[in-house]
C-alpha cells in the first residue's frame, strides 16, 4: 500500500513524535509512506481566520503535487487534514473559488485528490484485525481516554469522518492493540486549537475542564490525533497548575504512540521521551504486560 | 435577553458577511443551539446567535468590536450543529476579515497579531518556523517572558527547531501570497 504522506510543519517541531510514531507504524504495517517534494504549510487557522483564498490556495499548492504522484493522500495532523478536505470542497463547489485558487497556485486543480487521515488508512485499509494480529505487547490495563478535538470531525459535511458527535475510531484502535477504551462524554470538545500563544487564558480554561473530566473518568493517559490538542493537554499542564492548583499529570499520548507500544516498537522510536507530562505510567504498564509473557487474547468487538 | 441598541455606525454588514461566507443570513431561527455548544460563549459578552442576530438587524461597524470575533476558537461546532445548516464559523471568519480590513479590531490577545507572524513565516519560508514567528509575535505583544520557560525543555526536546525549514516550495507559496493580497481589499 503506497500513500503520498503530507506530514505538515508540526511534523518538523512540535509534533516531531507524532510524525516520528507515524512512520514507525506505517512500517511495522506495511505501509509506504512517500513526501510529496517540496511540500508546503497549509495555512491552519490563521489561513483561514485571514482570507478564504488563501486558505485554499494554500492546501492546494500541495495537492496538485500530489495528484503529479498519483497517489492518494494521507494525513496524520488533524489540523492540516481539514485545510485540505476543506479546500477540497471549496474548489469542488465554487467555481469562482477554483478560478481564483489556480490562479493563485499556478496550475489548474480541480479538487480531486483523495484525502484520507491516517487513522482512516488504519480502519479501511489494513483493518482492526490484521492491527490485533499484529500486536506483541497488548496494552492491558491501560485505560485510554480518546480525545478527538474539532478539526477530525468537523465541519462533519465535508470532513464526512466518523461520527461528528461520538466518534469511536481511535477508541477501536486502542481497543485492538489491547487497551481499555473509557467512556466519557469530551470526546469532541475544543482545548482551544491555534489560540495556544494569542489567548493562553481561553487554552488554560478548556483544557482544564477537559483534563479533569478525563481525571474523573479514570484515564491513565489521553489519545490524541492533533498536534494543537496534543500540546494545549500537555504543555499547559503546567500553567493550570500554577492558576488552579489542580495538578493533573495525564500524558498526552498520540494514537499512533500507543498503537506503536502495542505493535512492541521501542518506546524512544516512538517519541515518547519527547512528551512534557512524562507516560511512564503507560510505559510501566505496558513493560509489565510484556513480561508476563505471550500474546493477550484481544477483543476488538466489545 | 439581547439588548440590541441603535448604535448603528455604518451600512448595515449584512450584504457583504453574506458575500465574503457564501451563508445566508436570513434563515436562522435563533435556536441558540450555537450559542449553548460555543466552548467560549461563557467567556464572552456575546455568544454566536447574538451575532447571527444582530447582523440580521442591520448591525454596522460596532458588531466588529464584538469580544467572541478575537475569542472564538473556530472549533466549528456552531456549524456542526446548527439544524438550518448556517455555516456560523465562516461567518465569524467574515467578520474577522472585516474587521481587519476596516481597522476596528480591538485585537483582542493579539490574534491577529499571530495570524499575522504566523503567515509572515509561511510565506518567507513556505513552511511554519517557530521560533521566528514566536520572535515577531512576543516583540509585537511586548510580552517577551510568557512561556519562555518553557522553551528549553522544548528545545531539548527538539520540540521547538532551531533551524529554518528549507525544503519547501517557496516559490509557490509566495506566488499565493502576492495574488491573494492583490485581490483583497477589493471586495471590502
Amino acid at each position: 500500500m503506497r500513500y503520498a504522506y503530507y506530514p505538515g510543519c508540526s511534523a518538523e517541531s512540535t509534533a516531531r513524535d507524532m510524525h516520528q510514531s507515524t512512520l514507525a507504524v506505517a512500517g511495522a504495517l506495511g505501509i509506504e509512506m512517500i513526501e510529496p517534494k517540496g511540500w508546503t504549510c497549509c495555512g491552519a487557522t490563521a489561513g483561514h481566520q485571514t482570507d478564504r483564498i488563501l486558505a485554499a490556495s494554500l492546501p492546494a499548492a500541495n495537492l496538485v503535487k500530489i495528484q503529479d504522484m498519483g497517489l492518494d493522500c494521507v494525513v496524520n495532523c488533524a489540523a492540516c487534514y481539514n485545510r485540505m478536505k476543506v479546500a477540497n470542497h471549496e474548489i469542488l463547489s465554487d467555481p469562482q473559488i477554483r478560478k481564483s485558487v489556480c490562479d493563485a497556485i499556478g496550475r489548474d486543480y480541480d479538487g480531486s485528490v483523495k484525502v484520507r487521515h491516517f487513522i482512516e488508512v488504519l480502519l479501511e485499509d489494513i483493518g482492526l484485525d490484521s492491527i490485533t494480529n499484529s500486536v506483541k505487547n497488548p496494552l492491558r490495563d491501560l485505560k485510554v481516554a480518546s480525545y478527538y478535538g474539532c478539526l477530525l470531525v468537523r465541519p462533519p459535511k465535508v470532513v464526512n469522518f466518523d461520527d461528528p458527535e461520538n466518534p469511536t475510531s481511535l477508541d477501536k484502535l486502542v481497543k485492538a492493540v489491547g487497551g481499555e477504551s473509557i467512556d466519557w462524554p469530551y470526546k469532541v470538545e475544543c482545548c482551544g486549537g491555534g489560540l495556544s500563544l494569542s489567548r493562553t487564558d481561553v487554552v488554560v480554561n478548556l483544557t482544564d475542564s477537559i483534563l479533569g473530566m478525563a481525571q474523573s473518568a479514570g484515564a491513565d493517559c489521553v489519545a490524541v490525533s492533533c498536534p494543537m490538542c496534543q500540546v494545549n493537554l500537555d504543555l499547559r499542564q503546567q500553567d493550570i497548575k500554577k492558576q488552579t492548583g489542580r495538578d493533573y499529570q495525564i500524558p498526552i499520548a498520540y494514537i499512533t504512540q500507543l498503537l506503536g507500544l502495542g505493535l512492541g516498537i521501542s518506546p524512544d522510536k516512538l517519541g515518547f521521551n519527547k512528551l512534557m507530562v512524562p507516560a511512564s505510567n503507560v510505559l510501566e504498564l505496558v513493560r509489565c504486560s510484556a513480561s508476563e509473557g505471550g500474546k493477550a487474547e484481544i477483543n476488538s468487538n466489545d | 435577553m439581547i439588548t440590541i441598541k441603535k448604535t448603528r455606525t455604518s451600512v448595515p454588514l449584512k450584504g457583504i458577511v453574506e458575500k465574503i461566507s457564501g451563508v445566508d443570513l436570513s434563515v436562522c431561527l435563533q435556536c441558540r443551539k450555537c450559542t449553548s455548544g460555543c466552548p467560549v460563549g461563557k467567556l464572552t459578552k456575546s455568544g454566536p446567535s447574538e451575532i447571527m442576530r444582530r447582523l440580521h438587524l442591520d448591525a454596522g461597524n460596532e458588531l466588529l468590536e464584538s469580544d467572541i470575533l478575537w475569542t472564538c476558537v473556530s472549533c466549528e461546532t456552531c456549524s456542526a450543529r446548527c439544524p438550518m445548516g448556517i455555516d456560523v464559523a465562516a461567518v465569524m471568519d467574515a467578520l474577522r476579515k472585516l474587521a481587519l480590513a476596516r481597522g476596528a479590531s480591538k485585537q483582542q490577545g493579539n490574534v491577529p497579531l499571530f495570524n499575522k507572524a504566523f503567515l509572515k513565516t509561511v510565506e518567507v519560508f513556505g513552511r511554519t518556523y517557530e521560533i521566528a514567528m514566536i520572535a515577531a509575535y512576543k516583540l509585537g505583544t511586548g510580552k517577551l517572558m510568557n512561556d519562555t520557560e518553557k522553551f528549553p525543555t522544548m528545545i531539548k526536546k527538539g520540540k521547538i527547531s532551531l533551524l529554518p525549514p528549507l525544503a519547501g516550495d517557496r516559490k509557490t507559496v509566495r506566488r499565493i501570497f502576492k495574488k491573494t493580497k492583490k485581490s483583497k481589499g477589493a471586495e471590502i
